[in-house]
């Protein structure tokens, strides 16, 4: 039996997905009708914690519906906090992610430390409900909220030298149990092809279902990129590198001959050890059939001219 | 009450029960009563479940004889074939959840995965041997096959090696767990093979002993 038992959100700290989308239909009612008198009901009368305003992104969100928050932020790859799924939610409390600072450096024009909210003040938020296909064949449809990466960058004015940008999660074996052990090389680091990193689905997440990021999915802020395996959207993120080189992602050098650079999500491409034909959307229940995994996630119109010309057999 | 009787009334049904618990506790998870739940992925929490207590048994199994020898408890071989057999019973659980559940019996993935997918194919065959090790492991099996019983038997050694090698091979970074498993198994077969040399050892320097001992002189 395994060891571990994750620990349970109470039931009064989740936002219930029908009240979650009511309000949404609530609200869609009230401004297609004018019906402002509905506002007051469709609202909670006292804000919830972490709240966040945002707007809805539905020309990037998928339609088909969310995990729950409950597996969203209970079955969480985070090594930093443990290998196994139940360990982040259990283990990411001791992260302290007030105050943090973001680190840019290397090639651009507008480099040096950054504090959060500094990072985040211009940007306003929207919320997108993109796919994530795990490496390991699993998948959820989450609702993320946060503002595309493209945004942020632009503002570090990158030069033409800026090939690729680097990613660096926070290295605190204090804050982060998980990095006690030698799993993977600390701290970890992802990376992506600059007209990746400019491409309007690549996105910075500060939230998930209209809440502030749990500690384990990431906060205070973390990369999504709904096209690529989830390895690569890396999580608490402190420095971002502009760079000429491509740069070593942590998976990469700890296994090159399973894990590449690109690691685009391909159901043609398996993985060494494993098929990727399918996968296991999360939260289905026991029967659920697993579900033919899409190119690209299904992101294949947005992001497949990224790589024409390219042998994705080489560039896995 | 004699020994014979204490494991009939008392250790076998303990054995049982406790071998039982883990089939019991995932039941309760799968229905969520007795404050139980799978998880947010119920099929990859069985699988890994089944996995484990089978592994877990089979190395319990391997320690029977050990203790037996080093504890000075020779009746724990009664225990042996319960334990065994429940080994068996949760890997077959493990595949069938795999082939049920995961693949929902797609037999073409099924068979394209044990052959092509190296981890795969070591966990089946250390399946299809703990099969045919439950299949031949009542009584009457075991007269019928006589000295062979043995011989086949040893395929164990086998099967936990092929185990603890299917649950290394599928992890992707964190080797901690199966190189514990792997360190266990090496001291339960470590252990028979020095028990082994020793005994032989032994018995060519008592042969040696008788051979070469000088003519007693008679008084």
């Amino acid at each position: 039996m395994s060891k571990y038992r994750p620990r349970r959100i109470l039931p009064s700290e989740i936002t219930p997905p029908e009240v979650f989308f009511d309000r949404r239909r609530l609200l869609a009612a009230a401004l297609a009708g004018g019906a402002s008198a509905l506002l007051p009901a469709a609202e909670p009368s006292q804000a919830q914690p972490g709240q966040l305003r945002y707007t809805r992104n539905t020309r990037y969100s998928t339609s088909e519906p969310p995990n729950d928050y409950e597996d969203i932020t209970n079955y969480n790859n985070f090594y930093e906090f443990g290998t196994e799924k139940s360990d982040p939610a259990r283990n990411a409390g001791s992260l302290r992610t007030h105050p943090w600072t973001v680190t840019v450096s290397g090639e651009a024009e507008v480099t040096g430390q950054f504090a959060l909210e500094d990072i985040l003040k211009p940007h306003p938020l929207e919320e997108r409900i993109y796919r994530l296909r795990c490496v390991e064949a699993w998948s959820m449809i989450i609702p993320w909220v946060g503002f595309p990466l493209a945004d942020l960058l632009k503002r570090f004015k990158p030069t033409s030298k800026a090939k690729y940008v680097e990613f660096r999660t926070l290295h605190d074996p204090k804050q982060m149990p998980g990095q006690r052990f030698r799993v993977l090389d600390w701290p970890y680091v992802e990376g992506l092809r600059i007209d990746e990193a400019m491409h309007p689905l690549t996105f910075i997440a500060v939230g998930v279902y209209g809440r502030v990021l749990p500690n384990q999915n990431g906060a205070p802020l973390r990369l999504v990129v709904p096209w690529k395996y989830g390895f690569k959207s890396i999580k608490s993120i402190v420095s971002i590198r502009f760079t000429e080189k491509q740069p070593l992602n942590s998976w990469h050098v700890a296994q090159p001959d399973e894990y590449g650079f690109y690691a685009n999500v391909n159901p043609n491409v398996d993985h060494p050890r494993w098929s990727q034909a399918t996968e296991r959307l999360i939260g289905r229940g026991f029967f659920a059939k697993r579900q033919p995994t899409l190119m690209f996630n299904g992101y294949a119109e947005e992001v497949a001219h990224l790589y024409s010309g390219m042998d994705l057999r080489r560039y896995f | 009450m004699r020994v014979e009787s204490r494991y009939r009334l008392v250790y076998k049904p303990l054995v049982f029960l406790a071998c039982s618990a883990p089939f019991v506790l995932l039941v309760a998870g799968a229905f969520e009563v007795l404050g139980r739940d799978l998880g947010p992925d119920p099929v990859e929490y069985i699988l890994h479940s089944t996995g484990k207590t089978a592994l877990n048994l089979l190395l319990i199994t391997l320690l029977v004889t050990p203790a037996r020898q080093l504890g000075g408890w020779p009746h724990l071989v009664r225990l042996r074939r319960m334990l065994g057999v429940f080994s068996f019973f949760y890997a077959a659980l493990h595949v069938l959840t795999y082939a049920v559940l995961d693949l929902g019996l797609d037999f073409a993935t099924l068979g394209e995965d044990i052959v092509k997918r190296p981890y795969i194919t070591v966990g089946f065959t250390a399946l299809v041997i703990l099969l045919a090790l439950a299949a031949t492991s009542t009584n009457g099996m075991m007269r019928r096959l006589g000295r062979r019983w043995q011989k086949l038997h040893r395929l164990v050694y086998v099967a936990a090696i092929l185990g603890v090698w299917h649950f290394w091979w599928q992890v992707k970074a964190d080797i901690r767990e199966p190189l514990l498993y792997a360190a266990m198994l090496a001291v339960l077969l470590g252990y028979r093979v020095v028990r082994s040399r020793t005994a032989r050892e032994l018995a060519r320097r008592f042969t040696e002993a008788r051979t070469s001992a000088p003519p007693s002189e008679s008084p």
